[in-house]
């Protein structure tokens, strides 16, 4: 603060004229008040995490708790599987994710379509929603990935991957698709009367005018979809598919120790928080441009 | 000579709001009709019913004798004819200023851009705006979007343009800059249709103005019967008023 005080000249390098002072009374103000934030908030944080390493080993099943949960070495021992299993919980996410983005669109724009030749259309995208979204994801993953193969499918067509992916994509759409939709609808209407008035027809003024706006609206918004997608992959572990939380509980039956477990969620937040993470900050980026 | 276009008993209801209450006028080629009256007079309106936007309630609106109005016609091709700009220039955000103005004839007409591109460098030029084509709308000023979008309409090469109180939302020294842009479409023969409330420039460019009062056309004639001895006591009031 020393050195702001002994500066003659602006941020800008434009000299101060005489008589006013170096630092104004609110900026003193502020940065002590940042300060004092900053300490409050340090402080605060230690002593909670204080009296929880003090208080938790205090309880009379912790040490239990740690030998059956925290385990070092059987965390080291089953990582290197764990990984190789998340592997296919990746695979899972990265073809489904695809034909989730692909068919929410489709989705929603059955949804929007005006013409009464097209009611059909959104009839289907309204009850399609209405249904998938109103069903428990697990729920999907039984009917469909216990049901179809149960009409006794010859191979390839009876494997888990094929139908319990197929669950995901049918729930996780319908609720892209309503992503889609609000940004469709948050398109103000000169937009369309503008494309109309060039002549353009009602498909090119959706196609080049009204969804490119609509899905860069979305995508904070839809990448938050995709989040939790990753983390329900897991549920096709119910169905058969050997992914990361199936792995977790072969370890854990294999060696009676709930460690591999916490491995797997380890692994989980290793993606799910940098993506968070990124989505809010695009979710941020976006408020500002708004506001601007 | 018949009127290039023509409007009969036109009515126009939002609701129970009657907006237009039986509008008539008739514009000839290459002539340019300004529009005046208070706000709510109902001048947007007729615009964008002429370009087929809002459907008429009652009368008709003709082109070249054919009546446009006709519910069960398809307005793309009309709407081809006819080009507007509007207050808020409406251009795409997401694409920069010759993107803007090549997406419908590529799409309508399915020209391609080596096609279309010394016609829309041509009317840049013109415009003063050929260092600005590959800017997005955000970059440019009030006054180059609002040139983007006439050359935009422009385009499409219409045989009418109406132009929707298009200086309103600029700020007073860009007003001029596009003002230029009419009295240059003016000295080309373009058939227009002005809302406007300059004044001034109506007196200088018009053929003809309307002036609008409560969905009606109150009187039209000449700017120098308009302005300098309007017959109706409204007229006379609104004019002393904004001038």
């Amino acid at each position: 603060m020393s050195a702001e005080k002994s500066s003659t000249y602006h941020k800008n390098g434009t000299p101060l004229p005489a008589g006013v002072p170096q630092i104004s009374r609110r900026q003193i103000y502020e940065n002590r008040a940042k300060r004092r934030s900053i300490i409050t908030a340090s402080l605060s944080t230690v002593f909670v995490i204080l009296l929880l390493s003090f208080l938790i080993p205090l309880t009379p099943g912790w040490e239990e708790v740690k030998k059956s949960f925290f385990d070092w070495n059987i965390l080291v021992k089953v990582f290197p599987a764990l990984l190789e299993a998340f592997l296919v919980d990746i695979m899972i996410f990265a073809w489904s994710s695809v034909a989730i983005a692909i068919l929410g669109l489709v989705i929603a724009i059955c949804r929007n379509a005006s013409s009464p030749a097209f009611y059909p259309l959104r009839l289907f995208g309204t009850i399609y929603t209405d249904v998938f979204r109103g069903v428990p994801v697990i729920l999907a993953i039984y009917l469909i990935g216990f049901g179809i193969p149960g009409l006794g499918l010859d191979r390839p067509w009876n494997n888990p991957y094929i139908w319990g992916s197929l669950a995901l994509i049918l729930s996780y759409s319908a609720y892209v698709a309503e992503v889609y939709r609000a940004g469709i609808e948050s398109i103000h209407k000169s937009q369309k009367a503008a494309a109309l008035s060039l002549g353009l027809s009602q498909m090119d003024t959706m196609r080049y005018v009204i969804l490119p706006q609509a899905i860069r609206r979305v995508v904070p918004a839809m990448m938050n979809n995709f989040i939790s997608l990753q983390k329900d992959v897991a549920l096709l572990s119910f169905i058969g598919p050997v992914e990361l939380l199936r792995q977790a509980g072969v370890y854990k039956s294999l060696l009676a120790n709930f460690t591999p477990y916490v491995g797997a969620a380890i692994i989980f937040l290793s993606v799910t928080i940098p993506a968070t993470r990124f989505a809010d900050h695009l979710i941020q980026k976006q408020n500002k441009q708004r506001s601007q | 000579m018949a009127a290039k276009l023509k409007l009969e008993n036109v009515y126009k209801n939002f609701g129970t709001l009657q907006v237009c209450k039986g509008v008539n006028f008739e514009v000839n080629e290459s002539e340019l009709i300004c529009l005046i009256g208070a706000s709510g007079s109902g001048k947007s309106t007729i615009l964008r019913c002429i370009n087929l936007l809002e459907p008429i309630d009652d009368g008709r609106i003709l082109l070249d004798g054919i009546d446009i109005s006709e519910p069960a016609l398809d307005p793309m091709p009309i709407r081809q004819k006819i080009g507007i700009v509007f207050q808020s220039f409406n251009l795409f955000p997401h694409m920069t200023a010759v993107e803007n103005i090549m997406l419908a004839p590529k799409r309508v007409y399915k020209k391609s851009v080596a096609e279309l591109e010394p016609q829309i460098n041509e009317l840049l030029q013109r415009f003063g705006l050929e260092d600005r084509a590959s800017y997005y709308p955000d970059q440019l000023s009030g006054g180059q979007q609002q040139r983007v979008a006439i050359v935009r309409a422009l385009a499409m090469e219409p045989e009418i343009m109406l132009f929707d109180e298009i200086t309103s939302a600029l700020d007073p020294e860009l007003v001029n800059e596009v003002l230029d842009v009419i009295r240059t479409l003016k000295e080309q023969k373009m058939t227009m249709i002005l809302a406007t409330h300059e004044m001034g420039f109506a007196r200088e460019v018009a053929n003809q103005i309307c002036f609008l009062d409560q969905g009606e056309v109150l009187e039209n004639g000449t700017p120098a019967e308009i302005f300098d001895n309007p017959r109706h006591e409204r007229t006379r009031l609104f004019l002393k008023n904004v001038l």
